[in-house]
């Protein structure tokens, strides 16, 4: 974990439900990390595995029928009631910041960049209209935008799906946060965009001392940009840690899987292995959820294991992890 | 955008020019029309004077060509009930008409559309389970029936409105209509309540469904996400978003309405178009009916024209040019 | 179908208008041998007896449920045969702007390119008019009676199901099995007819719906214009319009039970239709 002072972000116990036909499905199960300053987390995780989930917990963007169940939440010092949405308001946008994937499905079609902007700022601020418009000016100019007097007049249509997702981290940065979550934003992207924004992305960070989430289920975007790791599957961390330590000595089976999947470890492999079994169901289980899927799996596994240190700041949620950390 | 508006008029005049051709082929060609002027006694000598006076006993291209001669110098020729110039009669009637469904227009929409956008915000409240419901219930009452309805309830029973006709009329600005008396308030509101109606279904389920669509669109939550707050969001964000297919709706529905009110008038003894049109229909006024449906055709076009130009300025996403 | 049905009821709304268009559709069917009395039979009219409020007694004795029009038939049977002719007009001019819609709709879609492009515009010009526009000009042109009101209703609703049908085709043309019937070189009829045709019409079962209830709606205003069917075999429009002028002297249900028969029909069919766009969607 990260120096205490240094913290920007510190979750603990975040429980988020959703209702549905059979009872509450917990697909966020008592999730605990944090972020310090210039540091990038990255979670990673299939689909179905909470990780957007978390990311709107954190903002208060949780609609119904899903609720946060429980959290202790510290930003900055200050804890957060993630169920006060006036409150919450106040904070999202502001402290915190998030942006989303596909980038044209998250401007509104129909006005303009500069309005959009300047809705974000004038949110938060008082200010005059003029002033909140060189704000974003300058702000599309920090992220490399072209004639960004010009294009603060243009619809979201008329800009590259590149440029659309600099706006989108423009608008995010717009009123220095000290946390920005993003939620999958360069999957679909081409290989070359997805690298400018990633390079957007380390710049703020160096720039500003931004902390940073990176939700995704690419590991090997991860691998590139991440301080530190946290993987999940089925609501629950399972493993975090250094990227490095991960991606050197995984831990915990899930990972070792996803890491065995990259196409960068199969080369010359006529077949790509792959982590048998699915995801379903396993959210209903009280023990180990990824004990169906796992070769290693034990009568122990009917218990939920422990998050247990594997080595300095490496953490596992595994039996084998708990007997190697004793034994 | 010039380009545009005179390539779609061009197009409506050929339509208008089609249409045309079926009327007469359909009005001339068909049937006897001196069977509605003589009576079955009338000795022969007299009906072949009808037929050269009304020059039917020319062929039929030439009958045609003259039609459209006397259609482009605006003569549609004579009603053979009133033996007044039949579009004349259209025109004259055309201005009741009009305020009626233009008032009707309004009220569909001040009533409507709020409606809809509350029902779309909160499908799941009391005021949208009803608002669907209601919307649901409109659509299936047949508008003389509701006609019927809204005589029985005020005029009959309750004795607080009249039955029928139009008001006097007043002048204001140099539009004349009967809005502006007292007693022309009175009898237009319920012709116009029950025109209202349906277009009125219309407008609550579309800006209900476009409400609904928009607030789980991902904009909507990338601007919960920059903390503004849920006024800013409502005003602007959702309501931006359903105004160009409420407006290009609003266009088609008011076409419709022109035609619809043949029953409220009807019904209502509401001097207009449509009023005159069933009449020439059952009196077999071949010539007024011609004209009406020119008119109609016409007026038609330009408004679709105009809908579709409004949708084009409202939303920048739409080039005229055909790129979209 | 059992699955669907069951589906369907869960909306508990559409189950009772389900029943109610079913108990509709039945009583239509069987007028003849459910209603009291034979409203065609004039011997069975006694003038005696009209315009009888609901509830009152006949000369003869019996009761007239929903009471008697002007002349002395009895509302409820009435109603049941004005359903019966409504149904039916409003059927077969739906059927005939199925049939119509489907072929030039399958016609474009198969053969594409200019044919496609032609038949298209016709279907915009078409669409661009209000029905009730068109069904007046076909009854101004030709004249009122039965067939032209079905022509009437054909005429102006065969252009959605040539478009609905048409996009459907579209997609299903592209589909290996269209390919493959191609390649065995099966005359292009039966390509239409066999491959085409019943893969593409379960869209248009919403719209079947939708359009059978505008149908009974466009037959209803024209009778009630007195433009539409004669009067020999009165509507539900028709007895509506015909109780009109009874309304100042206050005898409402002249008017009000027919028209209570009209609305109850059309609702049912909205209730289903709706339920079945719902079912269609999710």
């Amino acid at each position: 974990m990260t120096d205490g002072n240094d913290q920007v972000l510190s979750v603990r116990s975040l429980s988020t439900e959703f209702d549905g036909e059979d009872g509450a499905l917990r697909v966020v199960d008592d999730v605990a990390f944090s972020v310090g300053r210039g540091e990038i987390l990255g979670i990673v995780g299939e689909s179905g595995s909470g990780k957007s989930v978390t990311g709107y917990s954190i903002m208060g963007l949780v609609d119904p029928p899903g609720r946060v169940a429980s959290g202790d939440v510290v930003l900055e010092g200050r804890r957060l009631d993630l169920t006060d949405d006036a409150a919450m308001r106040k904070v999202r946008g502001n402290a915190i910041s998030m942006i989303f994937q596909d980038p044209m499905t998250s401007l509104h079609p129909l006005l303009t960049i500069g309005d959009q902007m300047i809705d974000a700022i004038l949110a938060h601020r008082k200010m005059p209209k003029r002033e909140a418009r060189s704000l974003a000016v300058e702000a599309l100019r920090k992220v490399g935008i072209p004639s960004p007097e010009v294009r603060v007049r243009s619809y979201p249509h008329q800009l590259s799906g590149g440029m659309r997702q600099r706006v989108a981290i423009a608008i995010a940065s717009l009123n220095q946060p000290a946390l920005i979550i993003a939620d999958e934003p360069t999957t679909g992207l081409d290989v070359t965009i997805q690298a400018q924004i990633l390079h957007e992305i380390q710049m703020l960070v160096a720039d500003r001392g931004m902390a940073v989430i990176w939700i995704t289920h690419d590991m090997a975007v991860v691998g590139q940009l991440a301080d530190r790791v946290a993987v999940m599957y089925a609501g629950r961390i399972v493993e975090e840690g250094p990227t490095q330590a991960i991606l050197d000595s995984p831990a915990h089976p899930y990972t070792i899987g996803l890491l065995g999947s990259l196409l960068g470890r199969n080369r010359g492999k006529a077949e790509l292995p792959q982590i048998p079994g699915s995801i379903d169901n396993a959210h209903r289980l009280t023990g180990c959820r990824f004990a169906p899927r796992c070769a290693h799996a034990r009568a122990e596994c009917e218990a939920r294991p422990p998050m247990v240190e594997v080595s300095p700041g490496h953490h596992s949620a595994c039996i084998l992890a708990t007997e190697q950390a004793d034994g | 955008m010039a380009v545009y508006v005179l390539v779609r008029l061009l197009q409506g005049i050929l339509l208008v020019f089609l249409m045309s051709i079926v009327a007469f082929c359909a009005i001339y060609a068909v049937g006897n029309p001196i069977s509605v002027l003589v009576s079955p006694t009338t000795p022969q000598s007299v009906i072949d004077k009808v037929v050269s006076g009304l020059g039917l006993d020319r062929p039929l291209h030439e009958q045609y060509l003259i039609f459209l001669r006397n259609l482009l110098d605006g003569d549609f020729g004579y009603s053979y009930v009133t033996g007044q110039p039949a579009l004349g009669m259209v025109l004259e009637r055309f201005p009741a008409t009009l305020e009626l469904a233009l008032t009707a227009m309004v009220i569909a929409m001040l009533v409507g559309v709020p409606l809809g956008v509350w029902a779309g915000y909160r499908p799941n409240g009391v005021v949208g389970r009803m608002a669907s419901g209601f919307s649901m219930l409109l659509i299936s009452l047949p508008p003389f029936w509701t006609a019927l309805l809204l005589i029985i309830v005020f005029s009959i029973e309750a004795r607080l409105l009249p039955t029928g006709g139009r008001g006097e009329v007043a002048s204001v600005l140099g539009i004349s209509s009967s809005l502006f008396t007292q007693d022309g308030l009175r009898r237009i509101l319920l012709p116009a309540v029950n025109l209202s109606l349906f277009p009125m279904a219309m407008f609550i389920r579309l800006t209900s469904a476009g409400v609904r669509e928009t607030v789980s669109a991902s904009f909507i939550r990338f601007a919960r996400a920059k903390g503004l707050s849920t006024g800013r969001i409502l005003s602007v964000y959702i309501l931006k978003n359903i105004v160009p297919p409420v407006v290009t709706v609003s266009g088609i529905i008011f076409g419709m309405l022109l035609a619809f009110s043949v029953i409220t008038e009807s019904i209502f003894s509401w001097p207009g178009t449509g009023h005159l049109i069933i009449k020439s229909i059952q009196t077999s006024d071949r010539p007024v009916v011609i004209a009406y449906l020119m008119f109609s055709v016409s007026i038609f076009i330009v408004i679709n024209i105009a809908a579709d130009v409004v949708c084009a300025v409202v939303d920048p996403r739409i080039s005229l040019s055909g790129s979209r | 179908m059992a699955a669907y049905a069951r589906r369907f009821a869960r909306n508990r709304m559409a189950a009772l208008g389900a029943g109610i268009l079913l108990a509709m559709l039945f009583v239509a069917a069987f007028a003849p041998w459910l209603a009291p009395q034979d409203v065609y039979d004039l011997s069975t009219l006694d003038i005696m007896d009209s315009r009888l409020p609901p509830g009152g007694e006949s000369f003869a004795g019996g009761v007239y449920w929903l009471g008697t029009d002007d002349q002395g038939r009895d509302l409820l049977s009435a109603s049941m045969y004005g359903l019966r002719v409504s149904l039916v007009v409003a059927l077969a001019g739906t059927t005939a702007a199925l049939a119509i819609g489907v072929f030039f709709g399958i016609l474009a879609a198969y053969a594409g390119g200019a044919v496609d492009t032609a038949i298209m515009r016709v279907v915009d010009l078409q669409l661009a008019f209000p029905s009730i526009l068109t069904a007046l000009v076909m009854v101004a042109l030709f004249g009122a009676g039965l067939e032209k009101v079905v022509l009437a209703i054909a005429i102006s609703q065969w252009a959605i199901f040539a478009r609905t049908l048409r996009s459907t085709a579209i997609v299903e043309r592209t589909k290996e099995y269209v390919k493959a019937a191609v390649t065995l070189r099966y005359s292009s009829a039966r390509i239409m007819l066999v491959h085409l045709l019943p893969n593409s019409i379960a869209p248009l079962s919403v719209l079947v719906v939708a359009e059978i209830a505008a149908a009974i709606s466009l037959e209803a205003m024209l009778s009630f214009l007195g433009i539409g069917l004669p009067v020999t075999r009165p509507s539900l429009g028709l007895l509506i319009s015909n109780g009109y002028s009874y309304m100042l002297a206050r005898e409402y249900w002249i008017s009000m039970v027919p028209g209570a028969f009209l609305v109850l029909l059309l609702l049912s069919i909205n209730l289903v239709g709706e339920r079945m766009r719902q079912l269609n969607e999710s």
